[in-house]
């Protein structure tokens, strides 16, 4: 007998899920793509050394924020939305709102770095075309974007990726608390520990098949962009 | 080779006609503009979600929560009172430090030293006793340290920690400054003792919640401390273990609820703590505390009402607490 309420959890688990990623994402990707774009085309034209150096450290740390772990960004989202730090007042802590900003934080710096590369390695030889044609400098920058899509695409499908089995972060700022802040990883944490493998099973299934369908869906995409 | 790359470059310059004649940022504001309407109509959405209900966040034990308790009690209070329980389960210490950073309204929580603590710090205030239960020492089946049939826990703790010595036995410890780990530590204290991993190969230090740890020890055939209630719902996965130590009077295990100072913390929902914790200790809510059941055991003993047994828990002032909860009303 599946009941009626054990359906509704996980759909609601789910959708928390892919609301949190989501909107960290979308986020992540207003502030990542111009970011990286301005990267990937500073590239090229440090001429000084001073702006080559700051270029080449700005770069290293963006890297290793890449792979900034979970656990640490949460413990620092949480040590700032708690009610006796520096942004209690906003009261965000154990709520969505905080597990998105902790994700959003883990994801920007994904969606930076591949942007930048993707637009450093195509940027010359499109950006001088484009200006030796009459474009202007946004028109080109714009261009180059348009021809990095396809990288763009992946580091937007990468931090999605990252953002949505990610588990210690969230745990540590949105608590996990049933109905309101439980998604599918702190979800399968739970059961685990009640002993309801089944259910545990059954997240971990719908976990892994919305990674499949990411995953189909950027490798169709990638074909079509390499076939034209 | 070469006509691939001059296609490229053919193809290139197509591109940069076309893009040129377009004008891109057009898309480009109206994929941004998109983007923007999609974030702020959800911000918005959680910014309304706040003021529908009266939210109560309870940091608690896991004992209260993987029993399955509050699972059960919650809802009821929720449908009665239109509000909404917002439920942190992790130890006691973990628990009094989030209502002490003023992430949380009230604790329900079990331990006599940390709950002091935390009242006469001013951040927690009026103390009372919900409920009890008591804490049991598990163990293998095979019993390698011979503890079974004891009736003095301390003793059990000496004979696990001998056998340990010898390489016979192993014990667990929650390692997380639980209430059951904060039990646990003063058994040993009582030992002269205060066991560690680093020295001692047979004391698992693993910091993780009860559910956890008598997985570990089903796993491991080890000793551990649990509570009855954590015990009783998960019996019937741990097939390896069973209750060799109980009824020890230092193994009993009070709940107390201790509200948020709202001096301290005025944004907090101090009105809906105070409400939560009114039904808890209310009639209704006491019954209802008595009739949670597993598998025909009952998990928690109502001890609000019960004024000697709450002396005898620890809880000198109950009738005070109990008359001051009687007589307010949020």
């Amino acid at each position: 007998m599946i009941e009626n309420s054990f359906i509704e959890e996980i759909l609601n688990i789910t959708l928390l899920s892919l609301r949190v990623s989501g909107v960290a994402v979308l986020i992540g990707s207003l502030i990542g793509i111009p970011i990286g774009t301005f990267l990937g085309f500073r590239q090229f034209r440090g001429k000084r050394t001073l702006m080559r150096f700051v270029d080449i450290m700005l770069k290293s740390v963006i890297n290793t924020f890449m792979g900034l772990p979970p656990v640490v960004v949460g413990l620092i989202v949480y040590l700032l939305l708690t009610a006796s730090g520096p942004l209690g007042l906003l009261g965000l802590l154990y709520t969505p709102s905080a597990m998105i900003i902790t994700q959003l934080i883990m994801v920007v710096p994904i969606i930076i770095g591949v942007t930048m590369s993707a637009v450093g390695s195509i940027e010359k030889a499109i950006r001088e075309r484009a200006l030796s044609l009459g474009a202007s400098e946004t028109q080109a920058a714009w261009l180059v974007l348009r021809e990095a899509r396809m990288s763009v695409l992946t580091s937007i499908i990468v931090a999605f990726g990252a953002a949505i089995s990610e588990v210690g972060g969230i745990m540590i700022t949105g608590g996990n608390i049933r109905w309101v802040t439980r998604t599918l990883t702190t979800a399968i944490v739970v059961e685990t520990e009640l002993g309801n493998f089944n259910m545990a099973l059954t997240l971990g299934a719908i976990l892994l098949s919305m990674a499949f369908v990411i995953n189909l869906a950027l490798t169709i995409l990638q074909l079509k962009g390499a076939k034209r | 080779m070469l006509i691939s790359c001059e296609q490229r470059y053919v193809y290139l310059n197509i591109t940069v006609y076309s893009l040129l004649m377009r004008k891109p940022s057009k898309i480009l504001i109206g994929i941004i503009g998109l983007m923007i309407v999609i974030v702020g109509v959800l911000a918005y959405e959680q910014y309304l979600r706040g003021f529908q209900k009266s939210i109560i966040v309870l940091a608690t034990t896991t004992s209260t929560y993987d029993s399955g308790l509050l699972d059960y009690l919650m809802p009821i209070f929720e449908r009665k009172y239109n509000a909404e329980v917002h439920i942190i389960s992790v130890g006691t210490g973990q628990a009094i430090e989030t209502a002490k950073r003023g992430d949380a309204d009230l604790v329900l929580v079990h331990s006599r030293q940390l709950e002091l603590e935390f009242v006469n710090s001013t951040y927690g205030i009026h103390r009372v006793g919900v409920m009890y239960n008591d804490f049991v020492i598990i163990g293998p089946t095979s019993d390698s340290a011979g503890i079974n049939g004891l009736a003095n826990a301390t003793e059990a703790f000496r004979r696990i920690a001998d056998a340990g010595a010898k390489g016979n036995a192993i014990f667990i410890s929650r390692a997380d400054k639980s209430g059951t780990n904060m039990l646990e530590l003063s058994i040993w204290k009582r030992l002269g003792m205060t066991p560690s991993n680093k020295t001692q190969t047979w004391y698992l230090e693993a910091g993780a919640g009860m559910g956890t740890v008598l997985r570990m020890a089903n796993e491991k055939g080890a000793y551990t401390l649990t509570d009855r209630a954590t015990w009783l719902s998960f019996k019937n996965q741990l097939t390896n273990l069973k209750v060799l130590v109980e009824g020890d009077v230092i193994l009993l295990n009070p709940y107390a609820i201790i509200l948020v100072n709202p001096e301290k913390w005025p944004q907090r929902n101090y009105k809906g703590a105070l409400k939560l914790a009114k039904w808890m200790i209310s009639e209704e809510g006491q019954n209802l505390i008595a009739n949670f059941k597993k598998e025909d055991e009952t998990l928690f003993k109502p001890l609000a009402r019960d004024f000697n047994k709450a002396h005898e828990l620890g809880f000198p002032e109950q009738e005070k607490e109990i008359a001051w909860y009687d007589g307010q009303n949020p």
